[in-house]
């Protein structure tokens, strides 16, 4: 029993693990290897997938324009939750629990069903196409998953402390960013992540809302395959790309999801 | 004049924390809130940091009304009972943040954290940060962030309930002494009676959002002005009886009596309460005036040389503490000694006598 231990796990790791090598293994092979025949690893390792993507600007702008509006929604959903969810966390008013509440269903309905309204106002208004149209178009799903979490976190800590802290003589604003945010800086980093996510892997509204100034890498991504024909070995090298930064901000904040787990927030 | 409270009420929705309020503390000396949870030692406190404002009345500070003062200049420090530190800075950068707040000199807050530091026995923790510390640690510097400030007028509300035994001990012995050097006036909150005793100075006991009784420690304890300061200030909770008198004799059940003293001769016959501590009830008589009474055991807690006997008497209960071990089971008939002479007497509206 004892040696078999491993057994499940490894695969069920490597049954998660294949489309992801089968993602990165295109993306080493020419379109035409990929279409001609069936083969474990690149037969003719090529790197040109990735040269392409690095020199052609209607390739590495998508991740310009992607990186722009996910950081402009990530910063923008933060600081507007963050005074919210202390409102929240510290004090009743009338209705507080009815319009905790209500802010959280705002992610009940799906993201297409504002493609529409949002496609619209921004044409109106002449947002259209513009990195700030996305990123405010996500705000209204990150901004309430922000404000839940984050009010899971300040309730975490003691009021005593913001007390404590004004006996000593600070006034709130000193207080809040000298002590408490420093203080609930797992949680910050926390819904970071999710906004990060969320905007990042968002398509609808990105594409909806864009054509060709700010269009998102995934939007480049699942047009390729039209002029000149198939492109599949540039199109995984691309999708290979954009696993990456979301790889890399679940590796830095994996402790603070961890403990935003066992906050029972997450 | 330090602190004084001038008939102040706290209502909060419809519930109200403090009763109508005028009390006056000593300066420069120890006071200590005294009553069970809810009772209203923290709404006090609070009310008296100026975390919270009064719904009517005023609040005095060194002859100036500070009642709508905020607390960032009422020049007040406070201890709770968690252990509140800033977590995000080091055990000398929490000691030193309300000196940094008031931009005090560099060489000066220095000196002054390494002061209290050294006081509190904290030094070599100096550079570490709160959650690597133990919870005495923690608290001793927050005690010491409370210190530095040199404020007058102290807030501790039950600083020692969350340490074990033994830091609890050696904390409470430390503090009286810390605080009397340093000429302010401390309003120390507690459930513990024996505590109270302990520290000294000034006691007020509250229940339910009234200050019962203020004074000195020892004459708190030693003439409850009605039966409930008495209640409060009794761990294990206070005997009562309902006695009647009638002539030379007062009379329990028809079945004990026993004469009037000196005292208590000039009063009218008729029904009184009778307080009695746990420990003037015991299995031996104490001389003369014990009285002997009767009862079942309804239970017994032993505690390495003490007994506490639980027994009813007729339609009460009462609590006995008596040296040595005495393993009474349940229904158990006892006869236990009543010193009379250390009763209180209260009357019909249970007001010391």
């Amino acid at each position: 029993m004892k040696n078999t231990k491993w057994l499940a796990p490894t695969i069920y790791i490597l049954f998660l693990l294949l489309p992801i090598y089968w993602l990165v293994s295109m993306s080493f092979k020419t379109t035409n290897e990929i279409l001609g025949s069936f083969s474990l690893w690149p037969q003719e390792f090529t790197l040109n997938n990735y040269i392409t993507i690095f020199t052609d600007p209607t390739w590495y702008n998508g991740y310009f324009n992607s990186l722009t509006y996910v950081m402009m929604n990530t910063l923008l959903s933060v600081s507007v939750a963050l005074p919210a969810a202390y409102a929240f966390s510290r004090y009743r008013f009338l209705g507080d629990k009815h319009l905790f509440f209500w802010l959280l269903t705002n992610r009940m309905a799906p993201p297409a069903v504002f493609a529409l309204p949002f496609f619209q106002l921004y044409s109106a208004v002449g947002l259209f196409d513009t990195p700030i149209a996305v990123a405010l178009a996500h705000c209204l799903f990150n901004i309430p998953l922000a404000v839940w979490i984050l009010e899971g976190f300040m309730s975490g800590v003691p009021k005593e402390l913001d007390e404590t802290a004004y006996v000593d003589g600070y006034s709130f604003v000193h207080f809040f960013i000298k002590i408490f945010i420093p203080t609930i800086a797992a949680g910050i980093g926390v819904v970071m992540f999710f906004c990060f996510m969320f905007s990042w892997v968002e398509l609808l509204l990105a594409k909806t809302l864009t054509s060709v100034v700010a269009k998102p890498i995934a939007a480049t991504m699942t047009r390729t395959a039209s002029t000149s024909g198939y492109e599949l070995g540039l199109l995984a090298a691309a999708g290979t790309l954009t696993i990456i930064p979301g790889a890399f901000v679940i590796y830095f904040v994996r402790h603070h999801i961890a403990k935003g787990f066992a906050l029972g927030r997450v | 004049m330090a602190i004084e409270l001038k008939e102040v009420t706290k209502v909060v929705g419809i519930d109200t924390h403090i009763h109508e309020t005028s009390i006056k503390l000593e300066e420069g000396r120890f006071n200590i809130l005294l009553g069970t949870t809810l009772s209203g030692k923290t709404t006090l406190l609070r009310l008296m940091a100026g975390l919270e404002r009064p719904t009517k009345g005023e609040i005095w500070f060194k002859g100036a009304n500070v009642t709508g003062v905020p607390v960032q200049k009422r020049k007040v420090a406070m201890v709770y009972q968690q252990f509140i530190n800033y977590p995000n800075f080091t055990v000398y950068d929490n000691i030193a943040s309300p000196l940094k707040v008031i931009r005090l000199p560099k060489k000066e807050i220095e000196a002054r954290v390494h002061k209290v530091a050294e006081l509190l026995k904290i030094t070599p923790m100096l550079k570490r940060m709160p959650s690597e510390l133990s919870g005495g640690q923690q608290q001793r510097t927050a005690l010491a962030r409370a210190l530095v400030k040199e404020s007058d007028l102290v807030l501790l509300d039950e600083p020692l309930a969350d340490l074990d035994y033994k830091l609890r001990e050696e904390l409470r012995e430390e503090l009286p002494k810390l605080f009397h050097d340093s000429g302010a006036t401390v309003v120390y909150a507690t459930t513990e009676p024996a505590e109270a005793l302990l520290l000294g100075g000034y006691t007020a006991t509250l229940h339910e959002g009234r200050v019962t009784q203020y004074g000195p420690t020892p004459s708190v304890y030693r003439i409850p002005q009605d039966l409930l300061s008495a209640r409060v200030f009794s761990d294990p909770p206070i005997n009562t009886a309902s006695i009647t008198k009638r002539g030379e004799k007062f009379h329990y059940n028809e079945t004990a009596s026993w004469n009037v003293s000196e005292r208590y001769k000039a009063l009218p016959d008729g029904p009184y309460t009778i307080g009695f501590r746990p420990h003037h009830i015991t299995l031996e008589p104490d001389n003369d005036e014990s009285i002997s009474v009767k009862g079942t055991v309804v239970v017994t807690e032993i505690s390495g040389s003490e007994s506490v006997i639980h027994m009813s008497v007729g339609h009460d209960t009462w609590v006995s503490l008596s040296h040595g071990i005495h393993p009474f089971k349940r229904g158990d008939a006892v006869e236990l000694y009543l010193q009379t002479d250390h009763c209180f007497y209260f009357d019909a509206n249970e007001r010391f006598i």
